[in-house]
């Protein structure tokens, strides 16, 4: 389908691989993370990135029902950031 | 001709939206600190996604000939929740006193006394 539009084919792929890239070095920074709001950052950012790879997915396969699925991953990155920095500040979630 | 220059504005958006987002990932792998770590996401959570959303509403506009604009929403919910996410991460950091680089000035009183020293 892409195939009528060939610059955006190409330019579709190589964010594609910068993407991925970002997302390599994401995971990096989640695992050799010297602190654990280090790590939290880093997993908000992935999922941003993770986003983004959905978005070009939409846009490779020409459907936009992939959109819902990064509203829902946007909501959950964000209840997870503020849940884990909760129980950093204050040692439980729920008081 | 017209087709080329919306295709070309369409892929252009796109690689600004990649970049952007490789640059925050190769800053938050290479800065030196935590405080300074937090720079990265902002870029590649407005820019990045910002320019792969506008790529995306120009491209189903261009294919299918009707405009809407669903994919807004995602970059108000972006906008919204990234400075959160970023005050509460500093704030459990400083919680935390995480050590900070001994050649950035100012900072928080509350690790203003123990400073890298490296």
């Amino acid at each position: 389908m892409l195939s009528h539009y060939p610059i955006i084919h190409v330019a579709m792929w190589v964010t594609a691989l910068l993407f991925s890239i970002a997302v390599c070095l994401n995971i990096y920074r989640i695992l050799v993370g010297p602190s654990l709001p280090d790590r939290i950052a880093a997993l908000d950012t992935l999922s941003v990135n993770a986003i983004g790879l959905i978005l070009l997915i939409g846009i490779g396969t020409g459907s936009r029902y992939g959109f819902e699925a990064g509203l829902l991953i946007t909501l959950f990155s964000f209840l997870t950031t503020a849940a884990l920095c909760k129980y950093l500040l204050r040692g439980m979630i729920i008081e | 001709m017209w087709q080329l220059i919306i295709e070309s504005v369409i892929a252009l958006l796109l690689v600004i939206g990649g970049l952007a987002a490789l640059t925050g990932a190769v800053g938050m792998l290479r800065f030196n600190d935590f405080y300074m770590r937090m720079h990265g996401p902002a870029m590649s959570s407005t820019v990045g996604i910002g320019a792969v959303i506008l790529a995306s509403i120009g491209f189903f506009w261009f294919h299918t000939g009707t405009f809407s604009a669903q994919e807004l929403i995602l970059m108000v919910l972006l906008m919204v929740t990234t400075p959160i996410s970023a005050h509460l991460l500093t704030m459990s950091a400083m919680h935390m006193k995480l050590p900070r680089q001994s050649n950035t000035q100012g900072g928080p009183f509350e690790i203003n006394e123990q400073i890298d020293q490296d």
